[in-house]
């Protein structure tokens, strides 16, 4: 991959990537280069938003980082950005995880390109009037540090809208319940990798219920050993198999409470 | 008496049957890699049980709950026969109840099967032979690589120290012998 720098009129580097499609063989690379080679800022925005998706795809973060800035530049703004090229991508991903496609390490390596992205994104976003569809907190559980899952959510969340507060690893219940009263969340989101450690969601939720607050929240939760099943058994409202089934979750139980709470005003 | 156990243990369990001189003992071993695939471990277990317990006058399954969340103790529990009690093997060779006193979270266990295959099972399923990238991704949140020693092997504790400088991990050596699943094999 070679990199050619040039300045635009504004002043304002772009740095062109002329990189093969494919990855050839050596012997094969001089009759390839002149169909292969592709040049992100020749793309139009079509093209260029489905190159975003292969380029998340293959977890190319580089790449989704200039693509990111090249429709920025292009005027795009920074909400349509996220939405269309880079939860538009991250989705595919997860649909294909989802099948057995695609597995852990590719799913990392798109996430962190579409952090990439987000970087960009983040500060403009907070200066726009990008829709605000809730907050919620989320944390793993108590005695648990995995966090891949509970960040992925995170990620997408906040790519659909939500505002996240994120608690880290090994959260024991007062964790949990100082932040949804601190930050007045909407939604709990608890994850956990481990048997030994998803009971205590039960905890969390036995405990919300005993100080009179379980319905004040929507509470998610997920983690690879986790089930339908064992989400109805502890209370929860909703158990998500991945980061994708999360945000529709949550997206449908947030419309449901404006719905109520219209219904009772 | 037919012992149906995971793979990893297998070396393990035969040298149990030469030192104790347990003839009576047959073993049958599934695939250790359902250890990365632990909602197939209560299927495999139940196949093998079924397609072989006629011959033999009892079974014993040389399985934890290994992450089957109880979906193996439920099948043990439906065909008859006993497992190994506590949650997985690294508990049941340090000793359930002072594996689980001990609360440690940040620590990543290897036994003396893991540190043999630790590329098959732990780095390449990973994905880090590919993108060596991802390890702070994985292990960032872990501090200690504790190697639970079956056998008093210098070269297998030098490999496991190599294993924790790979994964940015400190390194710390116990030498648990078979643990509980002596006691168990035993019992059974």
């Amino acid at each position: 991959m070679q990199a050619v720098s040039e300045t635009t009129a504004t002043d304002a580097p772009i740095r062109a990537l002329i990189r093969p499609k494919d990855i050839a063989r050596p012997e094969e690379c001089r009759d390839m280069a002149d169909e292969d080679d592709l040049i992100l800022s020749e793309l139009d925005d079509e093209e260029l938003v489905a190159q975003m998706f292969d380029d998340l795809y293959d977890g190319l973060r580089d790449e989704i980082m200039e693509a990111t800035q090249i429709l920025l530049d292009r005027g795009w703004a920074p909400y349509d950005v996220l939405t269309k090229a880079l939860v538009g991508g991250m989705t595919i991903v997860g649909n294909d995880f989802r099948d057995g496609i695609l597995f852990v390490p590719e799913v990392l390596l798109a996430a962190n390109a579409m952090k990439g992205g987000m970087s960009i994104l983040k500060p403009l976003l907070a200066e726009t009037d990008a829709p605000r569809m809730g907050k919620m907190v989320i944390g793993t559980v108590k005695g648990d540090i995995h966090d891949i899952g509970k960040n992925l959510v995170a990620m997408m969340m906040e790519g659909a809208g939500f505002e996240i507060v994120d608690l880290g690893i090994n959260n024991a219940v007062e964790s949990y319940l100082e932040a949804l009263a601190r930050e007045k969340a909407d939604i709990l989101g608890m994850s956990a990798l481990l048997t030994t450690t998803m009971p205590y969601m039960k905890v969390v939720i036995d405990t919300m219920k005993e100080q009179g607050i379980r319905d004040d929240y929507i509470v998610l939760v997920g983690g690879a050993p986790l089930n339908e099943e064992f989400g109805r058994a502890i209370g929860a409202d909703a158990y998500c198999r991945d980061a994708a089934v999360a945000v529709e979750t949550a997206k449908d139980w947030i419309s449901r409470r404006h719905n109520q709470m219209q219904a009772g005003a | 008496m037919l012992v149906i156990a995971c793979g990893a243990l297998a070396r393990e369990i035969l040298a149990l049957i030469g030192q104790r001189g347990w003839d009576h003992l047959d073993l049958h071993c599934l695939p250790a890699i359902l250890h990365n695939r632990p909602d197939r471990i209560a299927p495999a277990v139940e196949a093998a049980v079924t397609a072989r317990r006629d011959r033999y006058d009892r079974v014993f399954v040389a399985y934890a709950d290994c992450g089957t969340g109880g979906d193996l103790a439920r099948s043990c529990a439906r065909l008859g026969v006993e497992m190994i009690e506590g949650p997985h093997c690294y508990a049941f060779y340090e000793g359930v109840a002072a594996f689980e006193a001990k609360g440690e979270v940040t620590c990543f266990y290897l036994t003396d099967f893991l540190v043999r295959q630790f590329d098959a099972f732990v780095w390449e399923p990973l994905g880090l032979d590919r993108h060596p990238e991802l390890r702070d991704m994985y292990f960032g949140n872990y501090t200690t690589l504790v190697y639970q020693a079956q056998t008093d092997d210098p070269a297998l504790t030098d490999l496991a120290r190599r294993h924790a400088e790979r994964l940015g991990l400190g390194f710390e050596r116990r030498l648990t012998g078979y643990g509980e699943l002596e006691t168990a094999l035993a019992r059974a």
